[in-house]
């Protein structure tokens, strides 16, 4: 009984002050939950989308044989090399380069603003709008929604790049752009299935 | 026992309510204690299970004639709509989040769950949702009329032609409790996931964790489905895509896919923290160990696991391919696996032991053996040729609300009247507590047996009139449904009472064994001075093992060499 309480009271210290100090931790894990809760609602589109395109042999609206893919590949470059600067930003960061960061950050920003720019370049240019059949819906809702996360990716950076000069910011960690940066891994992975579904698959 | 009074202790950071846990205006403040919200969700629930009930009596009302005299055939649609609503979304989703709010922490020995002000706004939505739904009696054209799983096509007609209709403002009530729940998903998992006491490893922690843990994952694995649905249900009904509206070529059984694939599995939300409040409660009453309880933490992620695989059953009657209604009347059946084996371990625990038939005790039994009877119902159900044959029937009615009613709610009353002293320090009456058991019991079983015969013999569900033939069941069944109304009195009537005069009886009446024993009662703000160093494994009863290696609690001076070396002849 002795010997486990004073082994187990020494556990208790380290793993005590671990609890209680890893708040970054506990957010880091939530939120890695919370991302791969929400890519469901993505599989379920996804799968919404094949059972639609399978079971229907004539979906595309009337007049329409397909879709423009060189603009959505450029875009899609543009999104997918993105990752990379903010993870360059994220490294900077570590490295407590603080002006390395903030203009990765700016570039990541910029690309995520050129992928949503050439989204509405392509939208406004369709044939087909929301309601027009099957097909309309899918693609407005899955690029839409996807859009959707462009933009909260975007703000969030936005975000960062702001709290990035309030001075002190970063003593306990930087739970807050690794997140961000996770949150942008994510979004670029599902436009890569996004993309193979729609434009790859047509 | 002379109760100790506690003065919160230092480490008390700032709280945002006045005082100490006694102080009641706590419960109605943005409090981040996960004890106050954990009663914040119990109360809130059972407010709006009142008002569920309600409705149910109008029905019940309504169906005691054969003809649809009372209300309105549009009003009855409309009152099972939001019964079902109600009693699903409202009640018994956030009260089993409240009970998992008030115990988990205390149970795996931390000081409040991982991110307490998500928890606070997680549950601050419950309200909103609430006020949602019953608006929706207000609009033009009264709340929505197509069942709480709102099929389309008939959920996305809009009568009335406005954009405010009750079937939108249904959809939105269903998507802010669906954003709460998986908040309250991401809390609970993270919080079971890191923060466990020094020494409670994952096999030293309590079946209601485990049956928590399982629950939430199901939430973060379905709900989003759901999710996902209701989106594209929401564009059919405003925008006019055509997702699912078959006159526009869309798909309606792709909705029941979407629902089905997050509602099974939602049945286990509700379920599984029953089971792990009996896998609580029966150890502590027949002071026993929990028999078997390895294998039945564990299949607990079982049933996370294979509910997710069981989803077509709702469905066999939809122009279902029949090769998808075999595989799935397969797997249905195979669920029904990690049940029984709970049941064994409940039955093999209090098998020759020191019974002792508190209120709690009672609720718990009862709700094992109803529990039962709706599992070989669902045995039935499961296989195709009988689902064909009673398919939205009242068989199905009956069915369900033996789960519902018979055993969550049952349960939920177990856990409630169980953990009262920890929650308020205080004793409920035993007397009104077996009172309410008693009606309860016979009230559902006056009420959802005779479901039963009159399914078989055929009477539809969600009907206002029925033929005679089926009146003599109906007659039973609403006087049934009256005496259930009538049985939620003697408890509220115990609740209230016994929290503002009831006997005083200290940290610990029920010598249980477990960490949110090991605290006052209620317990101080961050449940433990010192985090409890954990050294054996839980339902030490008879064992004469100590649960913890140190005092959490040092100025308690009053438990029993407790917890810390419990002798077994005290137990
Ligand atoms: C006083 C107790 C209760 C009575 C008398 C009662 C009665 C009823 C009745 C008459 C219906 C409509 C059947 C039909 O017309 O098809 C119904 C439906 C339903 N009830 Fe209850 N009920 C009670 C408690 C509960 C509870 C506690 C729950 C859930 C926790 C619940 C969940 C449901 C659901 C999900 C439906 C299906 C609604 C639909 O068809 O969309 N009920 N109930
Ligand atoms: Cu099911």
């Amino acid at each position: 009984m002795t010997a486990e309480r004073v082994i187990s009271q020494d556990v208790e210290a380290t793993v005590r002050q671990h609890q209680e100090h890893d708040a970054a931790g506990n957010s880091k894990f939530g939120f890695i939950v919370f991302l791969l809760s929400e890519s469901v609602i993505f599989l379920s589109f996804f799968t919404g989308y094949i059972v639609y395109k399978t079971t229907n042999p004539d979906w595309y609206p009337p007049g329409v044989t397909g879709l423009e893919t060189r603009e959505p590949l450029i875009n899609t470059l543009v999104l997918v090399s993105s990752s990379f600067v903010i993870y360059v930003a994220e490294r900077y960061l570590h490295d407590k380069k603080l002006w390395g960061f903030r203009i990765f950050l700016l570039a990541t920003m910029a690309m995520g603003g050129y992928f949503l720019l050439g989204q509405a370049v392509e939208w406004s240019s369709l044939p087909f709008g929301f309601k027009d059949g099957l097909f309309g819906g899918m693609f407005y809702l899955l690029t839409g929604f996807h859009g959707l996360h462009v933009l909260t990716g975007i703000l969030l950076q936005t975000l960062m790049l702001g709290r990035s000069f309030i001075s002190g910011n970063y003593d306990n960690g930087f739970f807050g752009v690794e997140a961000t940066s996770l949150f942008w891994h994510f979004v670029d992975v599902i436009w890569i299935v996004l993309y193979t579904l729609i434009y790859v698959w047509q | 026992m002379t109760n100790i009074s506690l003065e919160a202790p230092e480490v008390v950071r700032g709280q945002p309510y006045p005082g100490a846990p006694d102080n009641w205006k706590r419960f109605f403040t943005f409090s981040t204690d996960h004890k106050v919200i954990g009663i914040q969700y119990i109360v809130t629930s059972f407010f709006f299970f009142l008002i569920g009930g309600t409705l149910s009596m109008i029905m019940r009302g309504e169906l005691i004639t054969p003809d649809a005299d009372l209300v309105d055939r549009t009003v009855y649609n409309a009152l099972f709509t939001m019964h079902g609503s109600i009693m699903l979304f409202m009640w018994t989703f956030p009260v089993l989040v409240g009970l998992g709010n008030y115990l988990v922490p205390l149970m795996i020995g931390a000081r409040d769950m991982a991110f307490p002000r998500l928890n606070a706004v997680s549950f601050w939505m419950v309200p909103v949702v609430g006020v949602l739904m019953l608006a929706s009696f207000l609009v033009p054209g009264g709340p929505s009329q197509s069942g709480w799983w709102a099929y389309p096509p008939v959920s996305i007609q809009n009568p009335t032609g406005n954009l405010l209709n009750g079937q939108v403002l249904w959809i939105l009530a269903v998507a802010i409790s669906g954003v709460s729940s998986i908040m309250g998903a991401v809390n609970f998992v993270t919080t079971i996931f890191r923060m466990r006491t020094p020494g409670m490893t994952w096999f030293r922690t309590p079946a209601f964790v485990w049956s928590v843990l399982g629950a939430q994952l199901i939430q973060l694995y379905g709900l989003p489905a759901l999710t996902g649905g209701a989106v594209m249900l929401l564009l059919d009904i405003t925008i006019g895509t055509s997702f699912f509206a078959p006159e526009r070529g869309g798909n309606p059984i792709l909705y029941q896919h979407f629902f089905w694939f997050y509602s099974h599995p939602a049945v286990y939300v509700m379920i599984l923290p029953v089971f792990g409040m009996f896998s609580e409660i029966l150890p502590v009453h027949a002071r026993k160990p929990l028999f078997g309880y390895r294998v039945i933490a564990a299949s607990s992620i079982l049933i996370t696991v294979v509910s997710g695989l069981v989803w077509v059953h709702h469905m066999f009657a939809s122009a279902t391919p029949s090769w998808m209604r075999i595989l799935f009347m397969v797997t249905s059946m195979l669920v029904a696996i990690p049940s029984g084996i709970k049941v064994f371990g409940w039955v093999a625990t209090i098998w020759g032991g020191k019974i002792r038939f508190t209120t709690p005790m009672l609720f718990a039994l009862g709700g094992i053996s109803n529990w039962l009877f709706a599992g070989i119902t669902g045995i039935f159900l499961a296989s195709v040729p009988i689902d064909i044959h009673v398919n939205n029937t009242y068989f199905v009615v009956g069915h369900f609300h033996y789960v519902l009613y018979g055993a969550i709610v049952m349960g939920i009353y177990a856990g409630i009247y169980h953990w009262f002293p920890k929650m308020t320090g205080r004793m409920y009456y035993e007397g009104l507590g077996k009172l309410h058991f008693a009606l309860t019991y016979l009230g559902t079983a006056l009420t959802f047996l005779p479901m039963h015969p009159a399914g078989l013999m055929g009477m539809p569900r969600r009907v206002a009139s029925y033929d005679l033939e089926f009146a003599y069941w109906n007659v039973l069944a609403s006087l049934g449904g009256f005496l259930l109304g009538l049985s939620t009195l003697p408890f509220i009537l115990n609740m209230v009472s016994s929290w503002i005069r009831g006997e005083k009886v200290g940290n610990n009446p029920w010598r249980a064994y477990g960490l949110e024993w090991l605290t006052s009662s209620p317990p101080t703000v961050e449940n433990f001075e010192e985090l409890p160093l954990v050294v054996s494994g839980p339902y030490g009863y008879g064992r004469n093992q100590p649960l913890v290696g140190n005092t959490p609690n040092p100025g308690l001076t009053e438990f029993p060499e407790s917890l810390t070396a419990m002798q077994s002849d005290e137990l």
